[in-house]
């Protein structure tokens, strides 16, 4: 077992114990700092797989923008941060049947696939993976219409929150 | 991957300094708790109600308008990377891109979000 | 290759020739090295720490016409040896209603928080943790942890002035964030790399010539990042008595202290970093790796000062205001002047050097003016709408 694997191996049971602890934890603001340690250890195999720049984007925008933002809805809309209710509905068999079996056909489907059993080629040295990026956001011929719809996007997801939070009673 | 090892080792590094700090506190320092010395501080007063404030919405709005610039700047870091070799056509596009968000943002200003009452 | 030229190679090679020596792979030798290069250099940040804590007592006592710690050693200087003490053995009491594991988390990531910050600062062109090519979005991450270790501090307190201080405080620092983020842009285009040390090494004209504004948005927003006065929304002593971090005492407390200080010293370090050429002066980080190493101390200093400067000068600012200010100000004029240097960029690309600059500088300055007349107009306007037009006051009798 190579260094690399051993580290995957530690950072994907941190990631996952830490998902499972969001789920099963009742107290709802330990369950979105338990989510910050799943992105984080999400961040970390970025890492390892030696993508940077998704690497720190992964802490930026999901810890420093959306975790802050879990913790505001937790805060703002919850007297009480434990949850009382019962943490399983009636439906809990059929979504653990469903989630065995996305898992088992993802297995299934991956099990015939090469790159499994491949190790990825080394990226080649001076090879700048955000330069690279930035050319094929730009340029005509790649993706410069989605880069251009990102920004679209962007806004209409503000123009609707500021929709929802809009209160015309009191005209603000 | 090297690189990273190094960045790792600064956060392992990052956090046995204060633990080492806070666990030799923990080891010198005197520990006689009681239940007066435990209580909420409120420069005296006996606390009233839980810790639990009706907060302003207006805080979600800002966070939730940061997020998106926030994403909108991340877009932006390898423009700005490649934006030496590319042509002014690049720059364009790019100033499309924040002219749009900036749209965004004047409608949440006109639609008075931004304001704190 | 000598000690003086490139130390941090020469000790490097001479502990693996020992490690080596001792029967260890090479592998889990190099890794030691690093271990122990960092455990240096942040040890020798935590004492740097320690004096900060005098340099700011000082400095402070100064602003405010007073003479600072003066009697424990020859200038005082033992003091913050007499803190630390105090620090640790100090009883440390938790709230009754806090959440024990979070709150004791919480000081530590604040100060990691800070510390994972010098992985990417270059203290010399051979001294350096690790020339990450995403170190301006690197830092932004370690803000990040930043500002979750104030919201968890503010939360597990269980004490009202703490949540409110916390959430104040978020607020202030995720929406400096933007112009932040948009300032660090500007290097970026101008080096082509987010690198710190390809950001030092291509400033042949230090940045803030080229954008002097940027530098002095970057200051603001940092600032703010740091939550020291004018944006101490924070602590707020006068009305939310210490913030966040009102429940905390001991060494838990004195994380956080130490850590906004060094936090301040750090930003004042990739302040020179990123507008004032780093380590390099007039060739001086040439002679010797130690004398840029001076060189960066020295500048980071002088930012720390202007950001203590600010702090001791300025009043707190209303919340609602400093919001508004961001989103009202410093946002729309951070997003102009990236679109302006963005063109000019291009636009004098071919351009004789002398030109770029002036030209650089110019749009720059109009920028700012422009900023500034039209905020002035508005606020004229806000004023006259508040109090009616200004009247003639007739002076005499």
């Amino acid at each position: 077992m190579t260094g690399e694997q051993i580290v995957f191996l530690v950072v994907a049971l941190f990631t996952l114990g830490s998902g499972f602890m969001v789920v099963t934890t009742r107290n709802l603001v330990h369950a979105a700092l338990w989510l910050v340690s799943t992105l984080f250890g999400v961040a970390v195999t970025y890492a390892v797989l030696d993508a940077a720049f998704l690497a720190v984007v992964q802490v930026v925008v999901y810890i420093g923008a959306i975790a802050i933002l879990f913790i505001f809805a937790v805060m703002l809309t919850r007297k009480d941060v434990r949850d009382q209710g019962p943490q399983m509905n009636k439906n809990w068999w059929f979504g653990a049947l469903l989630a065995v079996m996305t898992f088992g056909g993802l297995y299934f489907l991956l099990q015939g696939w090469s790159g499994l059993s491949k190790t990825a080629a080394a990226i080649p040295a001076g090879f700048d993976a955000v330069a690279e990026l930035g050319n094929e956001l730009v340029s005509p011929a790649a993706y410069v219409l989605p880069f251009e719809v990102a920004s679209v996007l962007l806004v209409a997801a503000l123009v609707g929150a500021v929709y929802v939070a809009f209160n015309p009673r009191s005209g603000k | 991957m090297s690189q990273w090892i190094y960045v790792g080792l600064f956060f392992i590094v990052g956090l046995i300094i204060p633990i080492g700090a806070i666990g030799a506190a923990w080891i010198l320092a005197p520990k006689r708790p009681n239940p007066i010395k435990q209580t909420t501080y409120e420069c005296g007063i006996e606390t009233v109600g839980d810790s639990w404030v009706q907060f302003k919405a207006q805080y979600y709005i800002f966070a939730l308008v940061f997020l998106v610039f926030d994403v909108e700047t991340v877009f932006l870091f390898p423009w700005a990377v490649k934006l030496g070799q590319l042509g002014l056509f690049a720059v364009v596009e790019g100033i499309i891109f924040i002219l749009i968000l900036v749209a965004g943002l004047v409608y949440t200003w006109r639609k008075g979000m931004l304001e704190w009452a | 290759m000598s000690f003086w030229n490139d130390p941090l190679k020469v000790a490097a090679d001479w502990l693996l020739g020992v490690f080596t020596g001792w029967g260890m792979p090479e592998m889990a030798a190099n890794i030691l090295i690093g271990f122990l290069g960092v455990l240096l250099l942040i040890t020798v940040l935590m004492v740097l720490d320690i004096f900060l804590v005098w340099i700011e007592r000082k400095v402070v006592a100064r602003f405010q016409d007073r003479l600072g710690p003066n009697r424990v050693g020859p200038f005082g200087l033992i003091q913050p040896f007499a803190d630390i003490i105090k620090l640790i053995i100090k009883e440390d009491t938790t709230p009754g209603g806090a959440d024990k594991v979070v709150y004791n988390i919480a000081p530590m990531l604040s100060m990691m928080s800070v510390l994972i910050l010098w992985a990417i600062v270059p203290l010399a062109p051979t001294i350096l943790g690790v020339d990450l090519n995403i170190g301006a979005l690197y830092l932004i991450a370690a803000g990040a942890i930043g500002t979750l270790s104030i919201i968890m501090a503010g939360w597990s307190s269980n004490n009202k002035f703490a949540l409110i201080g916390a959430f104040r405080q978020v607020a202030v620092m995720v929406s400096f964030e933007v112009p932040m983020l948009t300032m660090l842009l500007i290097p970026t285009i101008f080096a082509g790399s987010m690198g710190m040390s390809t950001i030092i090494e291509k400033q042949d004209v230090w940045y803030v010539f080229l954008a002097p504004l940027a530098a002095v948005i970057f200051l603001i927003a940092a600032i703010a990042e740091l939550g020291r006065a004018p944006f101490d929304m924070a602590e707020g002593e006068s009305e939310l008595v210490s913030g966040f971090n009102i429940e905390y005492s001991g060494m838990k407390f004195g994380m956080f202290y130490a850590g906004e200080l060094l936090h301040a010293f750090t930003f004042g370090g990739f302040l020179a970093i990123l507008f004032f050429g780093g380590y390099r002066f007039f060739g001086l980080e040439q002679v010797s790796p130690f004398l840029a190493i001076a060189v960066i101390v020295f500048k980071a200093f002088i930012g720390y000062w202007i950001i203590m400067w600010v702090k001791y000068t300025l009043l707190r600012i209303r919340i609602d205001h400093m919001l508004a200010f961001n989103w009202k100000f410093l946002t729309p004029l951070a997003f102009s002047l990236l679109m302006v240097v963005a063109l000019m960029n291009a636009l004098l690309a071919n351009a004789p050097i002398w030109l770029y600059i002036s030209g650089m500088f110019l749009s720059n300055v109009a920028v700012a003016w422009a900023a500034l007349e039209i905020a002035r107009s508005v606020s004229r306007r806000e004023r006259e709408k508040v109090e009616g037009p200004k009247q003639v006051v007739e002076v005499g009798h």
